[in-house]
């Protein structure tokens, strides 16, 4: 067994293989891959080692997770437990199925089956899942509103989700994750989301966990004609934060809206991967991510938007912006484009700076303190992310939890 | 109220300051004159606490309190305004948030419990009239997008709300047409007192003609080298600064 | 005092000169293929002294034990590197008479050109060295630049005459285990030029190099190494050709720019290697490290137009090492046809204060794929770095591709980063406008690609931005989709 081998299986020995046939396929897939190093392109920025020398194991929750909930949100509510499906407001009517995924549920999309460890992995090994299911037409009164929540030392998480809606219906979704105050533990997270013919779906993903917690959470949505996809990534805790946005556009006259924002201090790691594949013409997509930097924090950032050939009439915008508050904090920003249509309109930015000197010292000589100073400025510069978030209980749910972490006082 | 000894300050390793005296007490106008270059927009800048200009020698004594070593909303809270010559513009920052904080943190520093909105915004109405400030620029980011004269009109505004002990008002005709001349100097005129004073840093005698001078100083070179009553500056706007630079006399 | 075209016929009299589009020159060259004898062997052809055999040996060891890079959005053969001879240098230089001899298609270009690049050069008393295949033909205006302490001669001419500053500063900015090229080239490079600018000097002309690969199986290994000592001043020029063939020839320089205290170095490139025929077939394989340092308040301007070759590899890039130096990086890049370019820079900010500017334009036509690839890195002692990055891409065909690759890294709290990309059509009611005043579409697209460009074209010199033009409008040729 080579070096590398030996070393998947150890990282594995905690957890057990599945028991499907797409988990054996998977598995075997899995024995082609290696773990991510420096020279893999799309995880240059961002580091595995301490993940994969870690020893993890399943874990035990004493945690309620029903702490979490978002206060004023009337949702129907699914919670996962250290992976697991612990608690869910099933529900099974002619408008939506919400139930736990089995080992029957194919992958509709092949594009999660591309080779990416972590994904291979989590199809591989055993998972917590769930399986939401829209039908044509409903379009649904209450959001779903997912709580993840892992606790214990050591804990290896694992959750699959599916999310189909069928053409012509709408869902919003809340997804919030947290973790205990109990050290490293680590969540592999996989969605695959299917949004058919003229179906919307708006989903506010707010992480907040511990600052020892890993999350590696990739999504892979596919968009059919005349559908609507937007996100709002709000990350405000996590030792290591990893998104994987793979949106393949499938489709014209569709929209596509990704919005992010992280603040981050301590040491934390927040690697925010989008890719935008446009591959049918008259679509239009919009990108923000902005983040704010203090401490030793690192940030990445890593747009793509493809559009491909005959894909004409698109309008792509992409913009990344970055403020460094501390010596030690780091930026790294890749925003990218690969056009291979010639009617188009695409663009992208990244700045990365600092807060304007004489804005702050404008709003101390006006009797602002210079933690309030900074404060109304980070608060002003995330305004444009926060402001995609429109369900008030979500919304304030957000400052609640920016509040508490930052110590704002606004 | 305010005494300045001996005031030196140098901005990367230039001396600007070369030693100003000047005495205010409450109740009194005071305008500093003095040709471009001069160090007038360095010494109102000193006053506020930019850190860019260091004091390296002498002190500025508000209220019997050591300034210097003051951070600029120490200073802002003690009772110190500044009227910026360019004031900047904060996108995002919307003026109203911004001047509660500043009036709660003003109030807290002061032991007193934090305005309520309601009082706040009936503050708001009140102020806002007298330097006839368009609500929608209230509500808009700080100065962003603002024309000039509204820019020093919102400036006003803030000084009216925050109701200061000590307003520099740095250049503040620049840029402003007759008609927004007259409404600034009218605000600023609204809000003296017998309690408070005022420095009126300028380079032309125009606005002395709206805001009467009690005491009429020239800076030269990082120093006062003349001061005199309101004819002062009619003088000079007649003569120009150049009898200033050839005679220094203090 | 101007200088006249005699003056310089007067120069060049009795010289071996040699401005030549032939392709029947007899040429000694040696045999295909790569091991450590055929690097003695230039070596000794080139009577080089043993520090820099060893320097070649330990470059080529280095290699060997390197591969091809693969991350750029290019897709080609691979060079056989086996397959390439070495070393070739036109073994009786004889002068051309007449323009007859010249590639009729080349000819066909140059009087598309309206004007010789080569009489434009003399007209405007530009200092010219001239590199054919793998040699240094000539050097006019040496004696003249020599009053001046100015050193401006071949490479290996630099390497027999001034062999100390040669042993300091090659392989110091471009090191021969940089990358996979540059490591080749520092093993067999053959020729190029040197140019040295003494304390306080500012050079009075353009300095010129001009590169023609003319031997067919042959590769181009030229390695330019450019000193501007403290205070001094100087522009460069370097534009280079290919004939037609249906091969893919390989061209492999390396470009190092040192600019110490207070100097100013101005690089412009146009770059026009044969680019391969309409369907892809040839074309030069353009594999370059351009790299330049910068000391305390020094400056480094890289320019380019990048027209020709069939595959582009190529970041000319600046180190800003010393307190407030800068970099510029301003190009233009063309690509039609089959033609890929995959080009950008690198700017590496150590030093405190110090500034860099990129600006990019892209235009792709045909079925080309143009990308630009860029670094902004700015280290921890990088305290009020800046950079401001603008990259355009025009496209102007539906069978085109145009990327941007920018690579932004910050580590530090006082710097400031901005970066601004746009990719759209060539505008069609711009076009329309120009069709409604009158004027035919290619020139109206000319028009409107010569605009897109000005920012750039600008930073050439006069007399070149001319030519630069011409060739934008030539290279785009029928490819009004």
């Amino acid at each position: 067994m080579s070096a590398a081998e030996s070393k998947k299986e150890k990282f594995l020995s905690g957890i057990s293989a599945g028991s499907s046939v797409h988990s054996t396929t998977a598995m075997n897939k899995l024995n082609g891959l290696d773990f991510p190093t420096r020279k893999t392109e799309e995880w240059k920025y961002t580091r595995v080692s301490k993940l994969i020398n870690s020893n993890l194991t399943k874990g035990e929750a004493l945690l309620d997770a029903e702490v979490f909930s978002i206060q004023q949100l009337d949702s129907y509510k699914v919670i996962f437990t250290n992976g697991n499906l612990t608690h869910s407001d099933l529900e099974d009517n002619s408008s939506i199925s919400i139930r736990r995924l089995t080992e029957n549920d194919v992958l509709l999309n092949s594009q999660a089956n591309e080779e990416e460890i972590f994904t291979t992995i989590n199809l591989a090994y055993e998972h917590g899942g769930l399986y939401i299911h829209v039908s044509s037409g409903a379009i649904i009164d209450k959001p779903v509103e997912i709580i993840h929540l892992v606790d214990g030392k050591n804990t290896f998480a694992q959750i699959r989700k599916l999310v189909v809606l069928e053409p012509g219906s709408e869902l919003q979704l809340v997804e919030g994750y947290y973790s205990s105050e109990h050290g490293f533990a680590f969540s592999n997270i996989v969605s695959e989301i299917i949004v058919k013919r003229n179906a919307k779906l708006h989903l506010d993903k707010i992480q907040s966990e511990s600052e020892e917690h890993w999350q590696i959470n990739s999504e892979y949505v596919y968009q059919e004609q005349d559908s609507s996809f937007s996100i709002n990534t709000i990350t405000v805790n996590g030792g290591m934060v990893r998104n994987g946005l793979n949106i393949v556009v499938d489709g014209s006259n569709c929209e596509t809206s990704l919005n992010g924002l992280y603040y981050l201090k301590g040491n934390q790691h927040v690697d925010n991967h989008t890719k935008v594949d446009h591959k049918k013409p008259h679509c239009t997509s919009s990108e923000l991510y902005k983040g704010i930097l203090d401490d030793a924090a690192t940030g990445v950032f890593n747009g793509k938007v493809f559009v491909r050939e005959d894909a004409q009439k698109i309008e792509a915008f992409q913009q990344n912006n970055n403020v460094i508050l501390s010596d030690e904090a780091n930026m790294n920003a890749k925003p990218e484009l690969e056009i291979y249509a010639d009617d188009v309109k695409c663009s992208h930015g990244s700045t990365t700076g600092q807060f304007d000197n004489d804005a702050i010292f404008y709003l101390r000589t006006r009797g602002v303190g210079e933690k309030n100073a900074k404060n109304l400025m980070v608060s002003a510069f995330a305004e444009d992310v926060l402001q995609h978030v429109k369900n008030q209980p979500v919304r304030t749910h957000i400052n609640t939890l920016l509040k508490t972490r930052f110590d704002w006082k606004l | 109220m305010l005494k300045i000894k001996n005031l030196h300050a140098s901005t990367e390793d230039k001396e600007i300051l070369k030693g100003v005296d000047l005495e205010v007490n409450a109740g009194e106008v005071h305008a500093i004159m003095g040709p471009n270059g001069s160090g007038k927009s360095t010494l109102a800048m000193v006053l506020a606490g930019r850190e860019d200009y260091e004091v390296t020698e002498g002190s500025i004594e508000f209220n019997g309190e050591d300034l210097v070593d003051l951070a600029p909303e120490e200073r802002a809270r003690e009772g110190v305004f500044l009227a910026f010559q360019y004031p900047v513009e904060i996108p995002g920052v919307s003026n109203i948030n911004f001047l509660r904080a500043a009036i709660n943190e003003k109030r807290t520093h002061h032991g007193l419990e934090p305005l309520s909105g309601k009082d706040f915004l009936s503050l708001v109405k009140e102020k806002s009239a007298l330097v006839e400030l368009d609500d929608k620029l209230k509500n808009r980011s700080v100065n962003e997008g603002f024309s000039g004269g509204e820019k020093k009109r919102n400036e006003i505004f803030q000084m009216a709300m925050l109701e200061p002990k000590l307003a520099v008002l740095d250049e503040t005709d620049s840029g402003l047409d007759i008609d927004a001349l007259k409404i600034v100097s009218h605000g600023v005129n609204s809000l003296k007192s017998k309690e408070n004073a005022t420095i009126i840093v300028t380079h032309y005698q125009r606005l002395l003609d709206y805001i009467v001078p009690d005491f009429v100083h020239v800076l030269y070179d990082g120093k006062i080298v003349k001061s005199g009553s309101k004819e002062l500056a009619l003088e000079l706007e007649e003569k120009g600064y150049d009898w200033i630079k050839e005679k220094p006399t203090v | 005092m101007a200088y006249t075209e005699n003056d310089l016929k007067e120069d060049l009299k009795g010289k071996e000169y040699e401005f030549g589009f032939t392709t029947d020159i007899e040429s000694d060259k040696i045999s295909a293929g790569l091991n450590e004898n055929v690097v003695r062997l230039i070596s000794e052809k080139k009577n080089e002294p043993d520090w820099l055999l060893d320097y070649r040996l330990r470059a080529f060891r280095t290699w060997e034990k390197m591969e091809e890079p693969e991350w750029a959005h290019v897709k080609y053969d691979k060079p056989d590197f086996q397959a390439i001879s070495y070393y070739a240098a036109p073994k009786q230089p004889k002068v051309l008479n007449s323009l007859d001899e010249v590639d009729p298609e080349l000819r066909k270009t140059m009087d598309k050109l309206g004007i010789s690049i080569e009489e434009q050069k003399r007209l405007s008393g530009v200092a010219v060295d001239f590199v054919m295949d793998s040699v240094s033909v000539a050097t006019s205006f040496k004696e003249k630049l020599a009053e001046l302490g100015i050193i401006f001669c071949s490479f290996s001419e630099a390497v027999k005459e001034h062999p100390e500053l040669i042993k300091k500063y090659l392989g110091t900015v471009v090191p021969m285990t940089d990358n996979f090229y540059a490591a080749l080239n520092s093993a067999v490079f053959s020729d190029g030029s040197f140019c040295y600018i003494p304390k306080g000097v500012r050079c009075p002309m353009e300095l010129s190099t001009y590169f023609r690969i003319n031997e067919s199986g042959t590769g181009q290994f030229e390695r330019t190494l450019v000193v501007a000592d403290k205070g001094s001043y100087c522009s460069y020029l370097e534009g280079c050709t290919a004939p037609q063939r249906d091969e893919n020839q390989l061209h492999a320089a390396v470009v190092e720019l040192i600019a110490l205290d207070d100097a100013e170095i101005k690089y412009s490139t146009v770059q026009n290697w044969y680019p391969g025929d309409q369907d892809g077939v040839g074309g030069v394989f353009n594999f370059v490290t351009k790299r330049g340092l910068c000391e305390t308040n020094a400056k480094i301007s890289w320019t380019q137009v990048e027209t020709g070759s069939a595959v582009t590899w190529k970041y000319p890039s600046c180190v800003l090492k010393g307190d407030n130096s800068s970099g510029e990086f301003y190009s233009v890049a063309v690509t039609n046809n089959f033609q890929q370019a995959d080009t950008g820079t690198k700017m590496l900010h150590i030093g405190k204060n110090t500034r860099s500017t990129i600006i990019s334009k892209g235009i792709s036509a045909g079925k080309s794929q143009n990308s630009y690839r860029g670094l902004v890195k700015i280290g921890k002692g990088a305290s009020g770095a800046r950079n401001f990055s603008q990259c355009d891409s025009l496209l102007m065909s539906d069978r085109c591709g145009a990327h941007t690759f920018p690579y932004i890294e910050c580590e530090n709290s006082t710097a400031k980063i901005e970066h601004e990309a746009t990719t759209s059509k060539i505008g069609e009611d711009q076009l329309f406008y120009c069709l409604q005043r009158g004027i035919d579409e290619e020139k109206a697209i000319s028009l409107i690609v010569n605009g897109y460009a000005k920012e750039v074209l600008n930073k050439l010199p006069m007399e070149f931005a001319v030519e630069a033009q011409k060739l934008l409008e030539i290279s785009l040729e029928g490819s009004v989709g």
